[in-house]
């Protein structure tokens, strides 16, 4: 009887070296690779189009960051400078004896071609030194001038020599100066700080980002002032004090609506409420960060209460337990425990809101406006609209500004993120 | 467990060592009637043991005594709880006050991540207990030592409370509950996180610190009910069953339901 009992537990038993068995051990192995090689695939496609992205950018972009210049010595010859005005003094003519002096042979239709190498801002340059410095009447100094566009280009190669003359943006006789002026080696092509320190212009030599970047400065900052207050109280008091019923159940799933509304109705908003009806200035900044603290509120409200959520229970009871009044145990325990969520979460709130164009070229911010605000009531462009602006630009030099100008924005993003994963590492605690 | 403590206990027993006197507590979660009809009295200077299978209603009914079921939105209170002869569920009574006279210690070591200094001071800090920093530190002192905790941190105060060992985290807890003098102490399973050698100290801990107040204890174990307390409340589904001195409990109860758990053929 006990071997009966023994034979028939044996036969019931699983066969875990069967043939069975280890088939189906080899098919949820092969399942597991592929779905790894999916996975791979999917990380690499992701990788390549970054890199596609990137390499297109710093390809065409790298140009913008340094400009043909060329060394000349000039002299403030009292024939065209009036000491009286120095502001408005020939100095037009002055550069057209500079390039008299060069090329001792040139006619003046010559002349007139071989001014135009120089930046429309030679001008001003030479005006600014002898302006600042009244003495300098009658001397000759050596200046550093920046190249017209056409020649930039040329220099740095993007203009192809061997097309035909009438498709070429310089002609034959305008590259023969030039490569003149190489051969007595007065050419140079140093950093283009103006990228950085000149407001944008119509002439792409000078054309530079430090309007757009004080002008996003500024609405940025309008935009964190306006929206972590008033999105931290929100989202304390939905999270720790309003009590859940219909009402309140609304107006979270209208805050989630909220932050799915695309960015364009928030312009339109913000033209028709801000503008519009108030009567505030357009293209200002400060406008501009009203619009963006629209769009950043419900990122912020909903960052900040999963923070407050992830704070443990134990952690409200233990203070709780000691007799801590709601408003203690909220504010003492907390909202410090949540404040590196909330950070983290602001800060890619506001990263979006950098980036963010439509609602800003909605109220005005795409305007040409060639000085930097020095208040965020004046007018300004902004980052990703001075791209929109540049983008739109006939001109060939604004081809790799606009490149370049992406590469500051993403450089902006990038230094943004990496604070908010900064801050996420260093403060997260473990329970 | 020693008889002779027991004895005296039971000796000096009157009415007005009565602390908490319930009558006819009702607690619901929305539909769901958690605790039917409860009436307890527990006495001053006295190791009271709830006892009972999970879901018993005995956390439930530990909570209402210091109205942190208040924090709870579906849960509504019915009958009348008495502190020293007043309902705390009056409207006059500031729940905050009562969970200062009421301390309580959760049955996860939930210390703040903070220093261990700040956690024993926060209670007084908060209810303004002490005028000054000395002062402060002798509460801090007293608090550590009756938590027989003083030893083991006295020189490092400063550092964070989330970093001691899990006995000494529930020490923590318990002195940071005694530090604003409680009347009562709450204590919810404080030992079902610790192993042995923690339970046993945070026992003894218990057993002093009935010099001072009046301790209700939740547990599930019944050894440790039969070592620590006076008097023992058995729950079963909601009701409470049976409520004595806790020697009658364990060799003499009244009620076979009683009997069952004690000797674990239920629960």
């Amino acid at each position: 009887m006990t071997d009966i009992n023994t034979d028939q537990a044996k036969a019931e038993r699983f066969d875990w070296d069967g043939a069975e068995y280890s088939a189906r051990v080899n098919k949820r192995k092969r399942s597991e690779l592929r779905l790894k090689a999916i996975g791979l695939t999917a990380i690499a496609a992701a990788l390549g189009m970054l890199f596609l992205l990137l390499s297109s950018l710093i390809s065409t972009g790298y140009h913008a960051f340094t400009q043909t210049h060329i060394k000349f010595d000039v002299t403030y010859d009292p024939e065209f400078i009036n000491p009286d005005n120095l502001a408005r003094s020939d100095y037009r003519g002055l550069i057209r004896e500079v390039m008299r002096e060069n090329f001792p042979e040139a006619t003046d239709d010559d002349l007139r071609m071989l001014s135009g190498i120089l930046s429309n801002a030679a001008q001003f340059k030479i005006r600014d030194r002898i302006v600042e410095d009244p003495s300098l009447l009658g001397q000759t100094i050596s200046l550093n001038i920046p190249v017209s566009d056409p020649y930039d280009q040329l220099n740095k190669g993007l203009i192809n020599r061997d097309t035909p003359e009438q498709f070429r943006r310089v002609n034959d006789a305008e590259i023969a100066a030039f490569d003149v002026l190489v051969s007595r080696d007065v050419v140079t092509k140093p950093f283009n700080w103006a990228l950085f320190t000149n407001a944008d212009s119509r002439f792409p030599e000078l054309a530079g980002l430090k309007g757009a970047i004080v002008g996003s400065f500024y609405a940025l900052l309008i935009c964190f002032a306006l929206s972590f207050p008033i999105g931290i109280g929100a989202a304390i008091y939905l999270e720790e004090f309003a009590p859940r019923n219909k009402v309140s159940d609304l107006i979270e799933v209208n805050i989630n609506n909220l932050a799915a509304v695309p960015s364009v109705v928030f312009g339109l908003l913000a033209l028709a409420v801000f503008i519009g009806w108030f009567g505030m200035p357009r293209s200002a900044p400060f406008v501009g960060g009203m619009t963006l603290a629209l769009m950043t509120l419900p990122t912020i409200i909903i960052a900040t209460r999963a923070a407050l959520k992830a704070v443990p229970p134990s952690i409200r009871e233990a203070a709780l337990g000691v007799g801590a009044s709601k408003q203690q145990v909220v504010f003492g325990h907390v909202l410090p425990l949540a404040m590196p969520g909330i950070l983290t979460g602001t800060i890619i709130g506001l990263a979006q809101a950098l980036g963010e164009t439509a609602p800003l070229l909605l109220i005005g911010m795409n305007a040409f406006i060639t000085a930097a605000p020095s208040t965020p009531f004046d007018s300004s462009t902004a980052l990703p609209t001075q791209i929109f602006i540049w983008a739109d630009s006939p001109e060939r030099g604004f081809v790799s500004r606009t490149s370049a100008a992406i590469l500051v924005l993403l450089g902006f993003l990038i230094f943004m993120n990496a604070i908010a994963i900064f801050l996420r590492n260093r403060f997260e605690r473990k329970w | 467990m020693n008889m002779y403590d027991t004895e005296r206990t039971e000796a000096a027993l009157d009415v007005k060592n009565l602390k908490i006197s319930a009558t006819g507590v009702n607690v619901h979660y929305g539909q769901n009637h958690a605790l039917k009809d409860v009436s307890v009295q527990i006495q001053d200077n006295t190791v009271t043991a709830f006892i009972g299978p999970s879901g018993c209603g005995k956390s439930t009914f530990l909570r209402c005594l210091n109205r942190m079921n208040d924090t709870i939105d579906i849960c509504r209170v019915d009958g009348e709880i008495l502190l020293d002869g007043r309902d705390i569920y009056d409207k006059g009574v500031d729940p905050v006050q009562l969970r200062a006279r009421v301390g309580m210690v959760f049955q996860k070591p939930n210390p703040f991540p903070k220093s261990i200094y700040e956690n024993v001071a926060y209670g007084p800090k908060i209810h303004g207990l002490t005028r000054s920093k000395s002062e402060m530190d002798q509460v801090v002192e007293r608090s550590l030592r009756k938590a027989a905790l003083w030893n083991e941190v006295k020189d490092r105060l400063q550092e964070p409370g989330t970093a001691l060992s899990g006995g000494q985290q529930q020490r923590l807890c318990i002195a940071r509950a005694i530090a604003t003098s409680p009347e009562v102490l709450l204590m919810d399973e404080p030992c079902s996180a610790l192993d042995p050698i923690a339970t046993a100290q945070v026992e003894e801990l218990i057993d002093e610190l009935r010099s001072s107040f009046s301790v209700v204890i939740v547990t599930h174990s019944m050894q440790q009910a039969a070592r620590v307390s006076q008097k023992t409340a058995f729950f079963h589904l909601g009701s409470l069953v049976e409520y004595g001195d806790t020697s009658t409990i364990f060799t003499n109860p009244t009620d076979p339901r009683t009997e069952s758990y004690i000797t674990g053929r239920i629960g």
